[in-house]
């Protein structure tokens, strides 16, 4: 027999499996049997590496070595080269956006090296379908010392002290949760991890739930042991199968170690947890709407003068925490309050997980202190703007956060900053824009989500997103009127005062925010008619600049509707009155002839 | 699997943070074994089975092997890097099957460097051994 000499640690989240991960597995599977490796190498399928855009992500153990892009015809020269001589292959490293260098270790990576991993503490390093992997990197070390050394009493003080905020948008703080439901009257009580994730382009809670089951688990089983809970539910998207089956294999693992269930560790404390699947719909990652959902009914929010913590699932006090939240708990419980309290900010401790997206050159997961600028995050971690463009915005906190421009680049990330910005942290999502973003199509863009996504119980929520929609649509569209602007703010107070939950309430946020740090666009649609970052297709005009136009016939081929005419070695025209505006003459001109006014 | 006490929690801990080592980075020493195109031709490749049957033997998975290009001293091939943390590499060279599985009980079995067996055949180990810095 032979040891294993390596790990191959192959990324199996769901960014990684869409660009053919498990594809990439077979076929190195294949190629080291081939060659008579199977035995000394060994293949693990981790949870998400966090370099999204770059998948599929291969490192190669002990050499830490990060491999990107792979392609099944890179395998066999990977196996050759650097598996058996020992040679690491190159044209497979992640090169530099700027430099162009190669970097062959994460370490050295400018988008990992400035990270601070304590959610993600095991990303990429375990297998996330064996428990035992969780067990060997001090996974439910922190349940048998809060079982065996604490009371609850002591648990929920020591997450007080350490500050620990909610991570699923409000930013409420844990313990206080915790003791108002732990003091409520009730015969049970109930806690729930909330995975409904519902932002559009969020997968922060996504990535932890597939790669990291267990840290969730085992926080869940802490909170309901200082709260009192007998019975867990965890409530995951539809869309979320793979995060499904590792929570219910990991489960059945807990269960079968005796980690959940009757007497755990023999600490006489019994509690299980159950996965509920929820259809997708955004307003039932709310917390009241969350619980009705959970009870088979559709998911409304409801009034909350009296608190879920109180009277929650069947009316009796229940806990809910966000995914992250969750996964905080064992590290406060095995480090100490006060550990978790040396990185971040005064009002807002610890680290959090950002889904970085849009116009950046390293798309992908991140986790930084809090406190971080967001200059720090767009620039160091992002890596920049894609294609040497200019910063314009960022989006923080989901479909109802708020657009934040390049003057407060500089603002440290908390909860506090964000909201006094007119933004707010949310989950965690970060979209980047670039120049060529127009703000107010933006505006709309969410507003139309969020129309869809509104329950339709209340009023002002209702009808002032359909109102946001028809007066955003008419200002794109060249229709907009004076006063139109005055209007949306109008709206944006009613709905803000008289809204039943908090979707209502911060829906008017990416209205407002670009109202208040972008009027200048708003102004140029409704009096000038113009899109400045020519977006909007009723406001613009395509044309091909005689001078510069080398008559390729390039963009006569790729017009769907036949409108560019022109022979060879004469300058092509586009017909304005035929043009659909899609672009792609623009897109596909060799020498920017084609210009958009 | 069946229901586990806190002690043996821990003990599944130790077992896992030992069987890999080598992901973590955290072995008691790190092996190289320098391959590329000639070392290979020299052997290397009979030196590392040798080596990983050892560790497989010996359940010595905190013995970290690493597989390394060659370093240009083609002559003196198979070459063998043994780094302990916080000491000076060791460089082995002229290697084979048998000085391979030597060194690794010099090492990793009987703790301290002892002297060089008697009757061993080439070389011995003693004119070989280099510190590298
Ligand atoms: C429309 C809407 C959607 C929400 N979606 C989520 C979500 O997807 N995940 C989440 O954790 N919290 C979401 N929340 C926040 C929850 O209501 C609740 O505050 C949170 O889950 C509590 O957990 P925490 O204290 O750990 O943050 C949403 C809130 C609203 C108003």
């Amino acid at each position: 027999m032979k040891a294993v000499r390596s790990h191959l640690l192959l990324c199996g989240g769901t960014g990684c499996r869409a660009s053919g991960g498990m594809t990439l597995k077979d076929i190195l599977e294949a190629e080291l049997e081939k060659r008579g490796l199977s035995d000394e190498m060994k293949i693990v399928v981790t949870g998400c590496n966090g370099f999204c855009a770059l998948g599929p992500i291969l490192v190669v153990q002990p050499d830490d070595v990060i491999y990107v892009s792979l392609k099944p015809k890179d395998i066999p020269e990977l196996v050759s080269e650097h598996f058996i001589k020992g040679r690491i292959v190159k044209r497979l490293l992640y090169k530099h956006p700027v430099t162009k260098q190669e970097i062959p270790t994460m370490q050295q990576i400018p988008f990992f090296a400035q990270q601070e991993l304590r959610v993600l503490r095991n990303r990429g390093l375990i297998d996330p379908e064996k428990i035992d992997e969780y067990i060997g990197r001090d996974g439910y070390s922190a349940l048998a010392k809060a079982l065996a050394e604490m009371t609850p009493d002591q648990i929920i003080d020591e997450v007080e002290k350490s500050g620990l905020r909610g991570r699923g948008g409000g930013g409420f703080l844990t313990a206080r949760k915790w003791r108002t439901t732990r003091s409520a009257p009730g015969a049970v009580r109930y806690v729930i991890c909330n995975g409904d994730e519902g932002d559009p382009g969020a997968f922060m809670d996504r990535s932890v739930m597939e790669g990291d089951p267990h840290s969730v688990i085992e926080g869940m089983i802490i909170g309901a042991y200082a709260i009192g809970a007998s019975k867990g539910y965890i409530y995951v998207r539809m869309e979320y199968p793979l995060a499904v089956k590792n929570l219910a294999k990991a489960l059945t693992d807990a269960r079968a170690y005796g980690l959940l269930g009757d007497n755990i560790l023999g600490s006489g404390f019994s509690f299980d947890i159950e996965i509920n699947r929820g259809g997708g719909a955004f307003i039932c990652g709310e917390s009241s709407a969350l619980m009705q959902s959970i009870m088979g009914k559709a998911g409304e929010p409801r009034a909350k003068y009296i608190h879920t913590s109180e009277k929650g699932l069947w009316d009796m006090p229940t806990n809910l925490n966000n995914v992250e939240t969750w996964a905080n708990v064992p590290l406060i419980i095995n480090h100490g309050s006060a550990w978790f309290a040396s990185i971040g900010t005064k009002g807002s401790t610890g680290t959090k997980v950002f889904s970085l997206v849009g116009g950046v050159n390293n798309v992908g997961l991140v986790e930084v202190p809090m406190g971080i600028t967001l200059r720090e995050i767009i620039y160091d971690i992002g890596g920049g703007i894609k294609d040497d463009k200019k910063f314009k915005a960022v989006q923080t906190g989901g479909p109802s956060g708020g657009c934040i421009p390049a003057e407060h680049l500089d603002t440290p990330v908390d909860f506090d900053e964000l909201t006094k910005l007119g933004s707010m942290m949310g989950s965690g999502g970060m979209i980047v824009m670039d120049e060529d973003t127009c703000m107010v199509d933006v505006a709309r863009y969410f507003i139309n989500f969020l129309v869809d996504e509104s329950c339709g119980k209340c009023t002002p929520c209702r009808e002032g997103l359909r109102h946001f929609l028809t007066i955003l649509t008419r200002i794109t569209e060249g229709q907009g009127q004076e006063g139109d602007v005055e209007l949306l703010e109008e709206i944006g107070d009613g709905m803000i005062w008289g809204s039943l939950c908090a979707l209502g309430g911060s829906a008017p946020n990416p209205v407002m925010s670009t109202i208040k740090y972008f009027r200048d666009e708003y102004d140029a649609h409704i009096r000038d008619k113009k899109c400045p970052a020519r977006v909007c297709t009723k406001l613009i005009t395509f044309s091909i600049d005689p001078e510069t136009c080398i008559a390729c016939g390039k963009c006569k081929k790729v017009c769907p509707v036949n409108c560019i005419t022109g022979a060879k070695k004469v300058p092509h025209v586009i017909d304005e009155s035929i043009c659909i505006r899609c672009r792609a003459c623009y897109e596909v001109c060799p020498t920017d002839a084609v210009k958009i006014r | 699997m069946s229901p586990i006490s806190a002690d043996q929690l821990r003990k599944i801990k130790l077992k896992i943070q030992n069987e890999n080592a080598l992901r973590y980075g955290v072995g008691r020493a790190k092996v190289t074994v320098h391959m590329g195109t000639c070392g290979i031709a020299s052997g290397a490749r009979d030196v590392l089975e040798s080596l990983l049957v050892d560790i497989a033997q010996y359940k010595a998975t905190d013995v970290i092997v690493a597989v390394d290009d060659c370093v240009g001293l083609c002559e003196r091939e198979p070459l063998v890097t043994i780094l302990k943390p916080g000491q000076k590499p060791i460089e082995y060279e002229k290697m084979n099957p048998d000085k391979m599985r030597h060194v690794f009980k010099e090492h990793f079995i009987v703790t301290e460097i002892q002297e060089p067996v008697e009757g061993e055949s080439g070389q011995s180990n003693e004119g070989k051994r280099s510190q590298s810095n």
